[in-house]
């Protein structure tokens, strides 16, 4: 009943769109059989209505207000449905049960495949998506488009970059790592001189692990359709990983606390953690979390595998994507577009989201942000320099929120055992691949 | 999954019905079932709703390529011969075996020292024990948790007052005997109370027969005492088992603190949990509950055949 409702006032508002259109052409669009165009959005947006959103990013409270005093007939209805996996077993619940989703969600690239492989999300084209193809940095579009379909729209972006104490690096004379040579070298002598004192912290974070392993240039997966490929032994950029890391973890140079956690905040105030390489999302939290270390803290490019090179990866971001069973897609676009794009995004960069636009990215004004908390230092450049040398064609697992669930399971032993971190990577591989078989999926065939 | 001792027996067959009782039999029956009928709904509902509705999804599978399929037994074989569910059950087992009896051993002394009457303070040093078990087990894990800690916890701080480098509470190699150590914390006054309540119907003038008869303290307690409260050990026993098999709350919390020594199939339960809530594997997870609901049954039973047995 409901969809032949929805059909019914889709083809009222095309109906609109064809009394009002100037061209034959748009009229012909809207026929198609998805239905959608950029001309039913705008009609939507006339006509007003509700949009659900599932998200818990914080700036998107003041996109929803000033979308709220663009078109006050549209209302929206942000709510907290859980952080990351909580949230995607409620999207994936939602989907089978055809009902009771929003009509928005935010969704971490990470994540992403999992919803466009089972085709519970939205193909964005069709309402106008494709035409910011070039207002997006490449690593999180990527992330979003496939072919000619865009399957959400880049919310936010994390490129990264390492932050360290610079009270605690000056205090011990060490310079700033630029290679992860350098870094472990670092860990040695500010770990010899203080007992007290870690490079960083790592109880095996499969975020961080992926991030880096794309910076040093591997890509361990590869996904075409439902056939996935996955390989950490042959993978070059994996191997450099866990050389360099295993000798942090053989001679205990991190730290034994999990991100996240009042320790770890501890760690980051009492500059016992000295570094964090992650995503530029992070200064928000640094100045919440960790209030009492302003000042001590600045950012730096991260370290390289090659001395010289400028490789980054991305850490974290998210997209905002239309459930296939959202009641009102048209309006649920207009409101993605908004907040992502144009003066929306600004916007919400200006409340201290770090932006996936290039536009935000390359302003004069995000720029030359001074960072009280970095003392004063203008880390944005480093952190837009970042973004433009994200390494491409790295693509995640499209069931990838499981296969970091396992993480722990298998890698994890090398923090804790004598496991080797090269052997908990090929454990983890093989619990990837036997889900993956089990999904459905043609895994490593 | 109810472990209620049924002792059903076979019931002789009723005479043959002549067509003229026949009528008033049906009549009866009608009025039986009008009696038996709220009582059948709710436990339907209540009860086998539930159970049926898991072993409905244990026969399905749900891919998220391809969609739902009926499956028939696939996802029995597959437990039954997962390593990851056997190593779950395997860690249980070893906890059964060596925790129980030690908590109600613990319980045991304490039943019985209070119950003895030579306790000074004994109101006092009953609700004491008893505590524990009036402090949620989440709470319960989230403090223990701390006291393990070796950085900021008090373990951490022992270390640092006498420079010395005590085993971690939290590593793979000694992570179940902690939670062991919670779950023993939390449950010795639970069952002090089942064994003390017991004891208190003992009647008193068994003790002065035995003392008469020039019994010691001890020979009262092992050939009055313990014979008598023996229908409270088995029970004690039973729920200590099935708590031990639905171990769940005490690694789930402790998991935070100690990702890499708790893995997301340390205990069965955990293990259903996560593969339901972070695998999307649904029906899998209900065919590992009821194949654990169904094991737990069959110790349980086990334990009371033998437990309840004279001799």
């Amino acid at each position: 009943m409901t969809t032949t409702r929805r059909s019914r006032r889709i083809a009222a508002a095309a109906a609109a769109v064809c009394a009002l259109a100037l061209t034959a052409t748009a009229c012909g669009s809207s026929d198609t059989s998805t239905g959608a165009s950029p001309g039913d959005v705008k009609s939507a947006l006339e006509k007003g209505g509700t949009v659900k959103v599932w998200a818990w990013e914080p700036t998107l409270k003041k996109a929803a207000a000033d979308f709220r005093k663009k078109y006050p007939k549209v209302k929206i209805e942000l709510v907290n449905a859980g952080t990351g996996d909580k949230q995607y077993t409620a999207l994936q619940n939602a989907a089978s049960a055809g009902s009771g989703g929003p009509d928005v969600a935010q969704i971490e690239y990470y994540a992403l495949g999992q919803f466009t492989i089972g085709k519970t999300v939205t193909d964005l084209a069709p309402y106008g998506a494709s035409q910011h193809d070039k207002a997006f940095t490449k690593g999180p579009w990527t992330a979003v488009a496939k072919d000619k379909s865009v399957f959400a729209m880049p919310m936010d972006s994390g490129p990264m970059a390492l932050f360290y104490n610079k009270r605690v690096f000056d205090k011990h004379k060490i310079a700033i790592p630029t290679t992860w040579d350098e870094y472990v070298e670092a860990a040695r002598t500010l770990h010899k001189a203080d007992p007290k004192l870690f490079i960083t912290n790592d109880t095996g974070d499969a975020g961080a692990t992926t991030s880096l392993i794309w910076q040093a240039g591997g890509r361990p997966y590869k996904t075409e359709n439902t056939d996935v490929k996955i390989g950490f032994e042959q993978d070059a950029g994996t191997k450099k990983y866990t050389a360099t890391w295993q000798k942090l973890l053989d001679e205990k140079l991190v730290a034994p606390i999990t991100s996240w956690s009042d320790e770890w905040y501890k760690g980051l105030s009492d500059g016992s953690i000295a570094t964090l390489a992650i995503g530029a999302w992070m200064p928000a939290n640094f100045t919440t979390g960790a209030a009492s270390a302003a000042g001590d803290w600045r950012a730096a490019p991260l370290p390289q595998w090659t001395k010289g090179s400028k490789d980054s990866a991305e850490n974290g971001g998210s997209s905002l994507a239309v459930p296939k069973d959202a009641k009102n897609k048209e309006l649920a676009y207009a409101f993605i577009e908004y907040a992502t794009t144009g003066a929306g995004a600004s916007a919400r960069v200006a409340e201290g989201a770090f932006p996936a636009t290039t536009a935000d990215l390359d302003s004069a004004k995000f720029q030359e942000t001074k960072f009280p908390y970095f003392g004063g230092q203008q880390a944005n450049k480093i952190f837009a320099e970042s973004a433009r040398n994200v390494g491409t064609g790295w693509s995640y697992l499209p069931y990838q929120a499981y296969a970091n669930s396992v993480f722990n399971d298998t890698v994890g032993k090398a923090y804790v055992t004598a496991t080797p971190l090269a052997q908990g990577l090929a454990a983890w591989q093989q619990a990837s691949v036997k889900y993956g078989n089990e999904q459905g999926f043609s895994v490593n065939k | 999954m109810t472990l209620l001792p049924t002792s059903v027996r076979a019931a002789s067959p009723p005479p043959a019905p002549t067509p003229r009782s026949r009528r008033r039999l049906r009549r009866q029956s009608l009025a039986g079932w009008g009696f038996l009928g709220p009582f059948v709904a709710v436990f339907a509902l209540v009860f086998l709703a539930p159970i049926g509705y898991a072993l409905y999804l244990s026969v399905f599978k749900d891919k998220l390529i391809g969609g739902t399929s009926f499956v028939g037994l696939e996802n029995y074989t597959q437990a039954l011969t997962d390593p990851r569910f056997w190593e779950g059950v395997g860690r249980v087992g070893l906890f059964l075996a060596v925790q129980v009896p030690v908590m109600l051993g613990i319980a045991l002394l304490v039943a019985l020292a209070v119950d003895s009457g030579r306790l000074y303070g004994k109101a006092f040093f009953r609700i004491s024990v008893f505590l524990p078990y009036a402090v949620p087990a989440v709470v319960a894990s989230l403090m223990w948790g701390f006291i393990y800690g070796t950085r900021f916890g008090l373990v951490g701080n022992i270390n640092d007052a006498f420079g010395i480098t005590l085993p971690d509470p939290l590593s793979p190699s000694l992570v179940l005997a902690s939670i062991g150590n919670i779950v023993t914390w939390e449950f010795v006054g639970y069952n002090m109370l089942i064994f003390y309540s017991a004891l208190k119907v003992v009647p008193r003038s068994l003790y002065e027969a035995a003392a008469l008869d020039g019994a010691g303290e001890w020979r009262i307690v092992t050939s009055v005492k313990l014979p008598a409260i023996r229908g409270a050990l088995v029970i004690a026993t039973i729920f200590s088992i099935i708590g031990s098999f639905q171990l769940f709350n005490e690694p789930s919390i402790l998991q935070k603190l100690a990702p890499n020594a708790i893995t997301t199939d340390f205990v069965p339960n955990l293990y259903t949990y996560s593969l339901s809530f972070s695998g999307q594997q649904h029906n899998y997870a209900a065919t590992v509950a009821i194949v654990m609901g169904v094991i737990t049954a069959i110790v349980a039973y086990t334990v009371q055949l033998r437990g309840m047995r004279k001799g």
